[in-house]
């Protein structure tokens, strides 16, 4: 302050956010041109969306250019935030293709639609580089907006609106606790900055009210990467909302909230942080597999699947930083590729109504779309963590950082899970190759976008399997540059 | 300046705000609970005036006391409220509930115990007269980008109630 | 804070206190008879015909919601204007940019007709 009121930023400021810059433009320029292309096919639209996308994941690479603090310490641009930026984008550009389809068979026009997913898009890229608590809950509610709209965007089916309006109460009440934490945050340290509050927390008489204030915290963040025992919202929500869009919500906007958990818990030296981690991880990898193994509804499988992938990211939370966040980061963008790529495929096959979401009726698809069924296969696989997947090498470096760590129950409790998962994932695939097909299951072609988003996700899948070396480094080298 | 009878008129306040909001969830009738939840925002208002803070009193009674009020009764008026008064008010866990919030309770009351010696006594005295200026220092300064996006997500949420209520879209 | 205040506080006093004696004077000075006629509607009125509870339309809801979306909006612009001078010509064009976000909300409401009343 100091006098000098005209405060201006400098032109780097702007470039340090370019990616939110350019998502915005593209997401209000889809609000202004919807009314005015009424007659227009409704691509038109969506094709601007993937444009914008696009441009942004070219506004992230000059984002890098320029690490550093934005803005007055509300922003800081870093490795780490930049390979967050890159995968939120990635996605949406994926969930994107993957909407093209969907929108033309459930006949939805509203371009509406393709405006939330850029502007939500802009609040989740916009968490994982904001270092300022004020700023991160107005990110925040951008992305969980955008989102609770989303998940009711099958305007003719109850179940969607249901999905849309618990998803809303809950998720504001989660907000609400989340506030309540920063406020109590604020009162123990007297920032909202995390940088201020790590410096204020390092030392060493932590105020007790900073404990109320991580738990609070922690407990809105829990909520919105469904995480037990906050979890009891996802498989009505997953169940009800459109299938593109949970393929979007389990990835994009989770990604967000654990890299503001990740700032919150080692970069703000959070209190008390690995009895937390500990309870929640265990729960949500038990609760999650042990729901899943009832499921006859594919979408409530990935629901509760997507709790116990979040238990397992939780689990590299308890452990050292050096090896911890690195495998977080790893884990994030493996589970956005494969189930991104699962709910791609999921939403083509659902068809018109989302009709053919049971397990039984994908019996039989070896046969009549072998290409389909093995597609869905190698997701499937990649969810249970079998090598040259994506999802073995991030359980495997997420449970080396636990061990490291000595958390040696919470490893044998994930590793028990994960044998537990494989009984459900199996069942799918199972039911796929070994049972007759069934006649009046149709099983359309792929259009050009779908097939663009499959194959994206397949091989971001195999190529995290395969060669994880580079995303590794970068992810190893993000954290070395981030806390020392 | 030596604040006048502070402690009375904080706890007038803080058993207004209490008392009103016990109100709001007791009440049969919603419009009742309505001007219940009135008189509890209007009480945080003074409350927040004792804690020279003029400009979030004002917000706090142009904003909730005005804006989201008349949203409320409007969504009272949407439901059907003969029905609502004849259903059950609480439902049968309200016993976890209560367990809940008292555990709640007893954390804060623990925290408050325990930390009592690391909450600021006493604030630095400020100019109150000059409150609103200090807000816009800091929110048209150091704050511009927060409060940018604030407006992205006023955006948001008005995409979202017409998405919501529109019959099409 | 109090000094500043004690005017609305004598305000509110005088308030409480005033209705609740003159309604009780009321009560003691007036006549009272009291008759079912005179609670019947009069002269043109007409019989009420069921509950005044009734439902209201949808509409009135995104008429009241986005009422409070441009009433945080006017909350931002209070502040602004009192530093006005002292912001600048870039305290203007923040300002500028916050309502050209909103400005293309409204434009996006207006063309899809949520504010049409058919």
């Amino acid at each position: 302050m100091n006098g000098s009121l005209a405060m201006v930023p400098q032109a780097t400021d702007y470039l340090r956010v370019l990616p939110e810059i350019v998502l915005s433009i593209f997401g209000m320029a889809i609000m202004f041109a919807d009314p005015l292309l009424k007659e227009r096919p409704p691509r038109t639209l969506g094709t601007l969306a993937l444009l914008g996308s696009l441009l942004a994941l070219a506004a992230t690479w000059v984002q890098a250019q320029y690490p550093g603090f934005a803005f007055w310490n509300m922003v800081r641009v870093d490795a780490f935030s930049v390979f967050f930026h890159f995968l939120i984008v990635a996605v949406t550009a994926v969930v994107i293709l993957t909407s093209f389809e969907y929108m033309e068979v459930e006949g939805i026009r509203a371009g509406e639609y393709y405006g939330l997913i850029l502007l939500g898009a802009v609040g989740m890229s916009l968490m994982s580089s904001a270092v300022e608590l004020v700023l991160i809950f107005l990110a925040l509610e951008i992305s969980s907006i955008a989102t609770y709209i989303l998940a009711g965007f099958r305007r003719r089916a109850a179940i969607s609106s249901e999905a849309s309006l618990k998803y809303f109460l809950l998720g504001s009440f989660a907000t609400a606790f989340f506030l309540y934490g920063v406020a109590l945050m604020f009162g123990a340290t007297g920032s909202t900055s995390i940088q201020v509050i790590g410096a204020a927390l390092s030392s060493f008489e932590v105020p007790a009210l900073a404990y109320a204030g991580i738990a609070l915290m922690f407990v809105g963040l829990a909520f919105k990467v469904a995480a037990a025992p906050f979890h009891i919202w996802t498989p009505d929500v997953y169940e009800g909302a459109p299938a593109p869009v949970v393929g979007f919500m389990s990835t994009a906007p989770k990604a967000a909230v654990f890299a503001v958990l990740l700032r919150l818990m080692f970069e703000a030296h959070a209190p008390g942080r690995i009895g937390l981690i500990w309870v929640v991880a265990a729960l949500s990898m038990t609760l999650g597999n042990l729901g899943a193994l009832v499921q006859n509804n594919v979408k409530r499988l990935l629901a509760y699947s997507s709790i116990a992938h979040a238990g397992y990211l939780l689990v590299a939370f308890a452990a050292v930083p050096d090896s911890g966040i690195p495998a977080a980061m790893f884990y994030a963008a493996s589970y956005a590729a494969m189930n991104v790529g699962a709910f791609a495929v999921v939403s083509h096959f659902s068809n018109a109504g989302e009709r053919y979401v049971k397990i039984e009726d994908y019996s039989g698809l070896s046969s009549s779309s072998p290409l389909l069924a093995a597609i869905l296969t190698v997701f499937l696989l990649s969810l249970i963590g079998i090598p040259i997947t994506g999802g073995f090498i991030a359980k495997f470096y997420v449970f080396s950082a636990a061990l490291q760590s000595n958390l040696v129950g919470l490893v044998i409790l994930g590793v028990l899970n994960s044998a537990v998962a494989a009984y459900y994932y199996l069942r799918v695939i199972v039911v796929m190759y070994m049972r007759e097909p069934r006649g009046e299951v149709p099983v359309s072609a792929v259009p050009a976008g779908m097939g663009a988003a499959m194959a994206v996700s397949l091989a971001a899948t195999i190529y995290l399997g395969v060669l994880p070396g580079r995303v590794l480094d970068y992810a190893g080298r993000a954290v070395a540059e981030w806390l020392h | 300046m030596a604040p006048v009878a502070t402690p009375f008129f904080f706890y007038l306040l803080s058993l207004l705000t209490l008392g009103s909001a016990f109100l709001v969830i007791t009440r049969r009738n919603p419009v009742h609970s309505a001007l219940a939840l009135i008189l509890g925002l209007l009480a945080q208002a003074g409350l927040y005036l004792m804690l020279y803070a003029p400009f979030v009193a004002g917000v706090q009674i142009i904003l909730y006391a005005g804006g989201i009020m008349v949203l409320f009764l409007f969504v009272i008026m949407l439901v059907n409220l003969e029905r609502a008064q004849r259903e059950e008010q609480f439902n049968k866990q309200w016993l976890v509930g209560i367990l809940a919030a008292c555990a709640l309770g007893a954390l804060f009351v623990f925290v408050f115990w325990k930390g009592s010696g690391l909450f600021p006594t006493s604030l630095e005295p400020m100019a109150e007269a000059s409150n609103t200026q200090q807000v816009a220092e800091l929110l048209y300064g150091p704050y511009m980008f927060a409060f940018e996006i604030a407006s992205l997500l006023l955006l948001v949420a008005m995409i979202g109630a017409v998405v919501m209520a529109k019959k099409r879209i | 804070m109090p000094q500043n205040y004690i005017p609305i506080f004598l305000f509110i006093a005088v308030v409480g206190f005033l209705i609740p004696v003159t309604l009780v004077a009321a009560k003691l000075v007036r006549p009272e008879n009291p008759h079912r006629t005179k609670l019947m509607p009069y002269e043109c009125g007409i019989d009420p015909v069921g509950s005044s509870r009734g439902r209201y339309t949808i509409r009135f809801y995104i008429v009241a919601i986005l009422f409070v979306v441009f009433d945080v909006e006017t909350i931002f612009l209070f502040p602004w204007a009192v530093k006005f001078k002292a912001l600048g010509v870039f305290g203007l064009v923040e300002m500028l940019i916050f309502l050209t976000i909103l400005i293309v909300g409204y434009i996006w409401i207006w063309k899809k007709g949520a504010l049409d009343w058919v």
